[in-house]
């Protein structure tokens, strides 16, 4: 009886052991890059704290990863130069603080309490999504900490009354709005379009600007409908779409749903001239879909192609060539938007020329300068302190040159490296 | 009226995958009374082994679901010689704890490996329109191959040795033993056959949607809707029961908003539930 019951026990023992390690990660500190441990040190060297949680499981965590690989290899970079040297001799290095915040609401307001308080994370960045980073953005500013925000679009976050955050992406009200525009350009006698979209924060806040934007300039509004971010069938939408008789599609959401979206419109083989979605197609990974990727079009913050002349930090060929060497792997725009979050935060030490959190938020409100990323501006309106105004979207499209598939750009006009391939069918 | 005769296709080749998912959480659930929550992972193993096979050995994906099958069945034996068959016994929520927790592994493992980002096999094959319909070439097979693992799921439940031990288990496992058929053994061959028919309809699904390692878990609650619809046990129950649920997701977004499909669909479950609680084909549970 004694040995069934020890026997029991260990069984019980071991299942609880399997069952804790194959939860998420507990909230347990890494760093994940080099630096000085925290504090002054004789020498006047400052090691400024980011905190921030990463979805390394759940959802986002393709894109967050690359985001925070982004930010990541800015401290590397910022880290191994030796710092920032302010005019007062201290020399400013970073070390990041982060968690798994599993793609759910709830860990980020519980992680970012913690990076706030106990971690005493002097800046903080926003995890990946619009979702996550409004929960985060309450956090940041209820405990005072300048919080800039990247993969994350939505407006609403920034007309809160907050004076803490501040956005680094194009806002979701101007995201696809750029499509409507080349669209009215290319074939002015388009009339009839569709808007299918994910359900979430999001992509309704995008395409409802788009959809106003477009009804605006004349457009028949033929479809507005929602789906499930689960959805990987687009049979009953196609159906919808081909019924009422639309010409153009505008939507989308993430990556799964777009790529699954864009793959079932080529197979239906749907009649439509123009499809633009969101997030999916400016990823590298869009083109496993081979011929079905052949004339998506996807807005994008940032590309590789995009040849902006920056007046801080590297150019987008020296971005590119640093993230693939560091990580064998192109770039994609979230990678980019953790980078420049990194460099603007940056900039904002240097110009305040001060680690003093107030005099950080002085610089970035009064910040405007262009990046490889692009132009940089902040509302410092009340009414939206912190949205982002100096930035916009460019649009990619995918094509064929010969046998092989890439993009370019062909939005707006004057960064455009191709014409866009139109109508569709 | 095209539009739902369009609608009605789609819905009917999506039924079949449904129904052949179903049939693997049914068969387990109606022989062991084990509600297996690693239904939707191991689907998902399914979807990976194809890609695996086609994306790095160049395998094609039909040939590949017949890896995924016998892969499905090592695995699930597997599964219950080390998870399942110690609570088998048990009340429920030990072994609800057990599949739950073999689920857990098996999503912490393949995140880790494959991590959340989402897969595609690039097969296309031809389509057909007729008139309005416009069938794709993967779906048809797909379903194609469904009615076909249902045919020999059925002819091996009711026509061999095995398939009469596993409904004899199934009905009474005390008598069973005591005219010599070996429980433990049948169970675990019962566990495994439920498992390969979960990769099986992951592999098919794999040849015509983008899927990641989470993906099973759409598949297993539809399953969970289909196993009340059709009844336990009872593969040509699952399969009319995918058929009524494809069908329903093709139909009612002709009428409205398609974010209504999962409210209709799991009011159906507890009309079902309460109604008829063996299922439309489960009389003799």
């Amino acid at each position: 009886m004694k040995r069934s019951f020890t026997i029991l026990l260990a069984l019980v023992l071991a299942l609880s052991l399997m069952l804790a390690a194959c939860q998420p990660q507990a909230p347990a500190a890494t760093e994940t890059s080099g630096g000085e441990s925290g504090g002054e040190t004789a020498a006047k060297t400052q090691t400024l704290v980011i905190g921030f949680t990463a979805s390394q499981t759940g959802k986002y965590n393709v894109s967050s990863g690359r985001q925070v690989n982004g930010l990541n290899l800015w401290m590397k970079q910022i880290n191994d130069a030796g710092g920032i040297k302010l005019s007062d001799g201290t020399v400013v290095t970073f070390k990041a603080v982060s968690y798994d915040d599993e793609s759910n609401k709830d860990r980020v307001q519980e992680l970012y309490t913690r990076l706030a308080t106990e971690d005493n994370a002097d800046m903080l960045i926003s995890p990946y999504s619009s979702g996550l980073t409004a929960a985060a953005a309450v956090i940041a500013e209820q405990y005072g900490k300048v919080m800039l925000t990247t993969g994350a679009a939505s407006d609403a976050t920034y007309k809160q009354g907050y004076t803490k955050v501040f956005q680094m992406y194009t806002p979701a009200s101007r995201y696809l709005t750029g499509a409507v525009d080349l669209l009215a350009k290319t074939d002015p006698s388009v009339k009839k379009v569709a808007f299918v979209y994910e359900n979430s924060k999001f992509s309704t806040a995008v395409v409802e600007a788009a959809k106003d934007y477009a009804a605006d300039k004349g457009y028949d509004v033929v479809l507005y409908e929602g789906y499930d971010p689960e959805t990987t069938d687009f049979g009953p939408f196609i159906n919808k779409i081909q019924d009422a008789g639309a010409e153009a599609i505008l939507g989308g959401g993430h990556f799964q749903d777009g790529s699954a979206f864009a793959r079932q419109l080529f197979e239906k083989n749907v009649p439509v001239k123009f499809v633009t979605l969101l997030v999916a197609p400016p990823e590298p990974d869009f083109a496993d879909l081979g011929d079905a990727a052949v004339g998506i079009i996807g807005p994008s913050q940032w590309e590789p192609l995009a040849a902006f002349k920056p007046d801080f930090g590297p150019t987008g060929k020296e971005f590119e060539a640093a993230y693939m060497a560091a990580y064998n792997e192109e770039p994609s725009y979230h990678s980019a938007g953790g980078y420049a979050a990194g460099l603007v935060l940056e900039k904002a030490i240097r110009d305040a020329d001060s680690t003093d959190p107030d005099a950080i938020k002085a610089a970035l409100d009064n910040m405007d300068l262009t990046l490889f990323f692009g132009k940089i501006k902040f509302d410092t309106s009340p009414e939206a302190h912190g949205l982002q105004i100096g930035h916009s979207m460019i649009y990619i499209q995918w094509q064929k040159d010969g046998d092989t598939l890439g993009k370019q750009v062909v939005w707006p006009e004057d960064g455009a490296t191709a014409k866009v391939l139109y109508p569709l069918h | 009226m095209d539009f739902i005769l369009a609608s009605l296709a789609d819905g009917l080749l999506l039924g079949f995958i449904y129904g052949i998912a179903a049939m693997g959480l049914t068969l387990i659930w109606g022989v062991m009374n084990v509600i297996n929550l690693a239904h939707g992972p191991i689907i998902a193993l399914g979807m990976f082994t194809v890609y695996l096979l086609f994306t790095f050995l160049g395998i094609p994906p039909y040939v590949g679901v017949l890896l995924a099958a016998v892969f499905g069945l090592l695995l699930g034996i597997i599964i219950y010689l080390i998870a399942v068959q110690g609570v088998i016994d048990a009340p429920h929520l030990s072994s609800l704890l057990a599949t739950f927790s073999v689920n857990m592994i098996i999503i912490g493992i393949g995140t880790a490996i494959f991590s959340t980002s989402p897969r595609n096999i690039d097969l296309q094959l031809w389509s057909v329109s007729l008139g309005p319909v416009t069938l794709q070439g993967t779906r048809v097979v797909a379903s194609l191959i469904a009615v076909l693992v249902t045919a020999a799921l059925y002819y091996f439940l009711y026509r061999t040795r095995q398939g009469k031990y596993i409904r004899a288990v199934a009905n009474n496992r005390a008598a069973a033993e005591l005219v010599g058929i070996p429980s433990n053994r049948v169970l675990a061959l019962s566990f495994g056959i439920g498992a390969m028919l979960a990769t099986i309809a992951g592999a098919l699904i794999a040849t015509f949607l983008p899927f990641n390692i989470l993906a099973g878990g759409t598949y297993e609650l539809k399953s969970f809707v289909i196993g009340v619809l059709g009844g336990l046990g009872n593969p040509v129950g699952a399969l009319v029961g995918g058929l009524i649920l494809g069908l329903l997701e093709g139909i009612v977004p002709t009428f409205t908003q398609t974010t209504w499909v999962p409210v209709i669909e799991f009011v159906l479950f507890v009309i079902i539930l309460l109604v008829r609680p063996n299922g439309l084909f489960g009389g003799e549970q």
